[in-house]
């Protein structure tokens, strides 16, 4: 099971509360997590990566623990800590307003 | 008695403002999509219980929402707006050659007789059209591949389609606005294209009557006269009698010519709401954006417009009295009315 923080405007969008789970299959990297996300929540699609490139969005990171998972590529498999649920993905909107 | 209903887009979220016909007791709901751009909501003609929502931020992109119950409940359509083709560039603001790329959907323009088409432009400027609801988008390329197109350049607020007409009587027919190329008008159904800008004249760039390149800020047409149209140019107030062909200033004794919205009394074709600003220099206070302006169909007419101050003002009486029907909502980007049976 995959564990995912939305930022709260996609929470809001997705009409979801706290962590969103997930069951993705192996190899678990973050386009097979967006894959199972938008699947399950389309409403998600072009939110968080273009539709068609598919590439990260500019102001969205992504991260595991203190680690910036963001620059990875998009089918590197992602810590085992992510994949088996241990820890979440979380995804960031960047901070800004200050 | 006939219900009234304001559908007001703002920096922050949407608001729908609802009164009976006496105008006078407003109720205010929202915020909806709170913390989203919302840079417009149009109800169908067809279906006035069907209204669409474009909304957007910088961080997540452009959703596309739909109500079928008047503005109770929504629910996102398709949010995917992919350009015909390999879109190629336009101009920058320097001059250089510059992708394609979209942005968010300015404007939504719903038909006027089938509830399941509707027309978004969008940033960078093209039109798209939707034959199921919102669902799916399909560009009307023949507008961006106009010879001109790759020599577009933005306005300040970027290169964006902000204004629709579909023609009353033959949805073949229809005039689009793009900040800043100017005016194009189509009457294959968006095939082919014509720029639309002869007699503007606009100082600050290379050729003052060019063809295509104008700061156009919004059309206006009455539906009981569709070859007459109305346009706020950057400066300038501008009257085309033949369907954009030509056009002629009418300026007047405004106080200044600058401004964005621009509206048609409901009953009077001949009578046209601007809001004059001081430009560009002394934009002091607030200000009332290209799509803050709507009027309503009562008698005596309604007419509404939002600042970005937060204040939404309205008349019930042509535009004689106003007064604000709310104030301290988040900026106002739009304002739409509809009269409801």
């Amino acid at each position: 099971m995959t564990r995912i923080v939305l930022p709260a405007h996609l929470r809001t969008l997705a009409k979801v509360r706290g962590e969103v789970t997930l069951e993705v299959p192996d190899p678990v990297t973050q386009r097979s997590v967006l894959d199972e996300l938008e699947d399950r929540y389309p409403m998600l699609k072009g939110t968080i990566r273009d539709q068609v490139t598919k590439q990260r969005r500019a102001f969205v990171r992504f991260f595991a623990g203190e680690e910036d998972l963001s620059h990875q590529l998009p089918d590197t498999p992602l810590p085992a800590e992510v994949a088996s649920g241990r820890e979440p993905l979380v995804v960031v909107g960047a901070m800004a307003g200050g | 008695m006939s219900t009234l209903r304001v559908l007001v887009g703002t920096r922050k979220g949407a608001f729908v403002l609802t009164a009976d016909g006496n105008r006078s007791d407003w109720t205010v709901t929202g915020p909806l999509f709170s913390g989203w751009e919302i840079y417009h909501l149009k109800g169908s003609p067809a279906d006035p219980n069907r209204i669409f929502a474009s909304q957007s931020t910088g961080w997540f992109g452009q959703v596309i929402q739909r109500s079928d119950d008047g503005g109770l409940t929504w629910a996102p359509a398709g949010n995917n707006f992919p350009y015909d083709g390999v879109p190629g560039t336009h101009q920058w603001y320097d001059g250089t050659p510059h992708p394609w790329e979209f942005a968010r959907v300015w404007h939504l323009e719903p038909s006027l007789t089938d509830p399941d088409v509707v027309f978004a432009g969008v940033e960078d400027a093209a039109l798209f059209r939707s034959g199921d609801g919102g669902q799916t988008w399909q560009e009307l390329s023949g507008l961006r591949r106009h010879d001109s197109g790759a020599h577009w350049q933005p306005g300040a607020g970027g290169m964006c389609l902000h204004t629709v007409l579909l023609h009353p009587d033959d949805p073949a027919r229809m005039v689009v606005a793009i900040s800043a190329a100017g005016v194009f008008r189509t009457e294959d159904g968006g095939q082919t294209w014509q720029p639309s800008n002869r007699g503007l004249h606009s100082e600050g760039i290379p050729d003052s009557d060019a063809e295509v390149g104008h700061c156009v800020h919004h059309l206006a047409r009455h539906p009981s006269n569709p070859d007459v149209l109305y346009m706020q140019k950057h400066w300038d107030v501008m009257r085309s009698d033949n369907g954009g062909q030509s056009w002629e200033e009418v300026s007047g004794n405004l106080p200044s010519d600058f401004g964005f919205p621009i509206e048609v009394h409901p009953h009077e074709p001949d009578t046209v709401y601007v809001v004059p600003i001081t430009s560009d220099s002394e934009h002091f206070y607030v200000n009332v954006l290209r799509d803050a302006m709507s009027v309503d169909s009562l008698e005596p007419a309604g007419v509404y417009f939002g600042t970005t101050g937060g204040q939404v003002y309205a008349s019930a009486d042509s535009g004689d009295s106003w007064s604000p029907i709310v104030r301290d909502l988040p900026s106002v980007l739009s304002i739409e009315v509809q009269t409801l049976p």
